[in-house]
């Protein structure tokens, strides 16, 4: 059995390892991929530990030390968070990040469903295509670009938008200058660069929706409105969901725009969460601080994806 | 493939749309038709206006009326970009920030996704959640100790080391590529063993090439993502000469301040021409990646 002589080890498997892997047997091959699983991830795995998640428990280390370059970190307890609950500059910037957040998904989510669903409408492939590129053009571009570009077009004096609504009759709106104006701005600069991608999303979940339930409702007379409340929209209702949270998400780390556009102003009448938290971590060098307001920003990221699991388990309908 | 699906769609669609005996279905395809012509307007105006603003006498580039149709034709804006900010060296750190990120993490991703998605090893599952944990973590959550790290542990502050190094690692690639190499059927893997070929092979001659339009998705939405990135520059780098020109673009307008537009709209133009010719190269794979991104809610 086994004298035979076929089985002898070949050159390769006369050391340790060389036996383990050997790739003519079934658990050496299982052991090479074992192997090549932790080689393959290794790079990810370690790389997301250092950037990501080292970090966030290092923010989370930080908000309870005041720490700046010049003086070694010293442990504060609580005082930062204390500090935060008194601060009405970021009670400010938390509420003015809350209404922009409001404004620009509401705009954006409805503005989006309604250029998917025309489009979607479209019999003319080179129209629809025309469309699509259009609408994604913005997408293109960087905050910085676009945020300098829809600067000069919304100055009051001479921007190009009041000149036209001047045309109209429409007196001149200080779109970025006043503190009653200058979040809708901001607003309806973000809807201009975001809306494309938002589109796009719910394009795809339109040209996915099974045809012959749309056919089926055609069928027992389901016709324009009824059609799109009760079978459209509930069908694409997971898309809806992907697509709100996934820009409420990204609109509460707003930063460019506002940043480029007013600088926070006037007063702090256009200053985010994150223009707060990079003002505190690296315009005073203050990280601790810095740190805690980053992390209440995180809860509230947090809960917003808590609501999203909650509602996409109670609410949303998946075919 | 998601084409032909998207192809049958229309036409179903379009059987649907066809009026019948009701003249509001006709009305409302009008209606439709209008909103998407006006808000094509509203969309494609700033490109106009900046591409022919760009273009003006740069002393009456802010005055209105806006030439929509450039005639002056006046090209010195974009040579005067050139001599107020370090236009190539700006140009070329975008460069080799965005392509090193690109080719970092389509290496890194591709290994991690196959492994995730076709290797059997004790701790798989749970590495793979904490990995899609990862994607709920905001990055101005973790700025600030990333920060710490590269400025103070690394030492690789305002080098361009400091916007690639913390981005190789990339948790939405991983999870994307492994959905791809998930799809791949098994039997090819068969085939191969029978045929002698061993794991390394298997992996690079016949999985990496089947999971090539994951990876262009990737490609191109990393490529976009990185170019346009403002956020972490502003943080890591000081050096005129190394900025990315996102940072110079704005730089260019605070020079500027006062005086002209058409020299801060042509710098636009230069930094956006990138941008564009990836789109037009990878707008197939971008559109459609961003459309089944969408699915996996």
């Amino acid at each position: 059995m086994s004298s035979s002589a076929i089985h002898y080890p070949p050159e390769h498997r006369r050391n340790f390892i060389g036996r383990l892997l050997a790739a003519d047997t079934i658990s050496g091959v299982k052991r090479q991929r074992m192997l090549l699983g932790y080689l393959f991830i290794a790079p990810t795995v370690i790389g997301l530990f250092v950037f990501v998640i080292g970090p966030m428990i290092g923010s989370f280390g930080l908000s309870f030390y005041k720490w700046n370059v010049f003086r070694p970190p010293e442990f504060v307890g609580l005082a930062n968070f204390q500090r935060l609950a008194g601060d009405a500059r970021v009670f400010l910037s938390f509420k003015t990040t809350f209404i922009l957040v409001a404004m620009t998904v509401i705009m954006l989510e409805g503005l989006a469903l309604a250029l998917a669903l025309s489009v979607y409408r479209l019999a003319n492939r080179a129209l629809s295509t025309f469309f699509r590129t259009a609408y994604f053009l913005p997408v293109l571009l960087s905050g910085a670009a676009v945020a300098i570009t829809l600067g000069y077009l919304f100055n009051k004096d001479f921007g190009v938008i009041n000149y036209y609504l001047g045309l109209l009759g429409i007196p001149k709106i200080p779109w970025l200058t006043s503190s009653d104006t200058v979040l809708f701005t901001i607003s309806l600069t973000t809807v201009w660069r975001n809306l494309g991608f938002t589109f796009i999303i719910y394009l795809g979940g339109l040209s996915t929706m099974p045809g012959e339930i749309l056919e089926a409702a055609e069928v027992d007379g389901a016709q324009g409105w009824q059609k799109l409340l009760r079978i459209t929209l509930p069908l694409l209702s997971p898309t809806i969901l992907f697509a709100a949270v996934t820009d409420i998400i990204k609109m509460l780390q707003f930063f460019d725009e506002p940043f480029i556009m007013t600088r926070g102003g006037p007063g702090d009448a256009s200053r985010t969460v994150v223009m707060m938290m990079y003002e505190s971590g690296f315009g005073n060098l203050d990280f601790g601080y810095g740190s805690a307001i980053a992390l209440v920003l995180f809860a509230v990221i947090m809960i917003v994806t808590g609501i999203q699991f909650y509602l996409s388990r109670r609410w949303v309908f998946y075919g | 493939m998601a084409t032909a699906v998207q192809n049958t769609a229309y036409k179903v669609n379009a059987d649907v749309q066809r009026p019948r005996g009701w003249k509001g279905i006709k009305w409302t395809k009008w209606i439709s038709l209008v909103f998407l012509t006006v808000m094509a307007i509203i969309t494609l105006m700033p490109f106009v206006w900046v591409v022919s603003t760009s273009l003006r006498n740069s002393v009456q580039s802010f005055t209105v009326p806006p030439k929509w149709i450039p005639t002056d034709m006046d090209f010195s804006n974009y040579s005067r970009v050139f001599d107020e900010i370090p236009f190539w060296n700006q140009i070329g750190n975008s460069f080799i920030i965005t392509l090193s990120v690109v080719v970092g993490q389509l290496v890194t991703a591709s290994l991690a996704g196959y492994a995730f998605a076709r290797l059997r090893f004790p701790g798989r599952n749970v590495l793979f959640t904490l990995v899609l944990a990862t994607l709920m973590i905001p990055g101005q959550a973790t700025i600030i100790p990333v920060f710490i790290l590269i400025s103070r542990g690394l030492h690789l502050n305002d080098t361009q080391w400091a916007l690639i190094i913390p981005a190789l690692a990339t948790a939405f690639g991983t999870f994307l590529l492994r959905q791809y190499f998930k799809g791949i059927p098994d039997d090819y893997e068969e085939a191969a063993l029978v045929e002698g070929a061993n794991q390394w092979q298997i992996f690079t001659r016949i999985y990496l090439p089947l999971a090539s339009p994951g990876m262009a998705i990737l490609a191109v939405l990393t490529f976009n993502a990185k170019w346009n990135d403002y956020f972490s520059p502003l943080i890591f780098m000081n050096t005129k000469e190394r900025f990315p020109i996102t940072l110079g673009i704005v730089d260019l307008q605070g020079y500027m301040a006062t005086g002209s537009i058409s020299v801060v709209l042509a710098g636009i133009v230069l930094s956006t021409i990138p941008v564009i010719i990836i789109y037009i190269l990878g707008q197939r794979y971008l559109v459609e990646g961003l459309m089944a991104g969408g699915l996996k809610g």
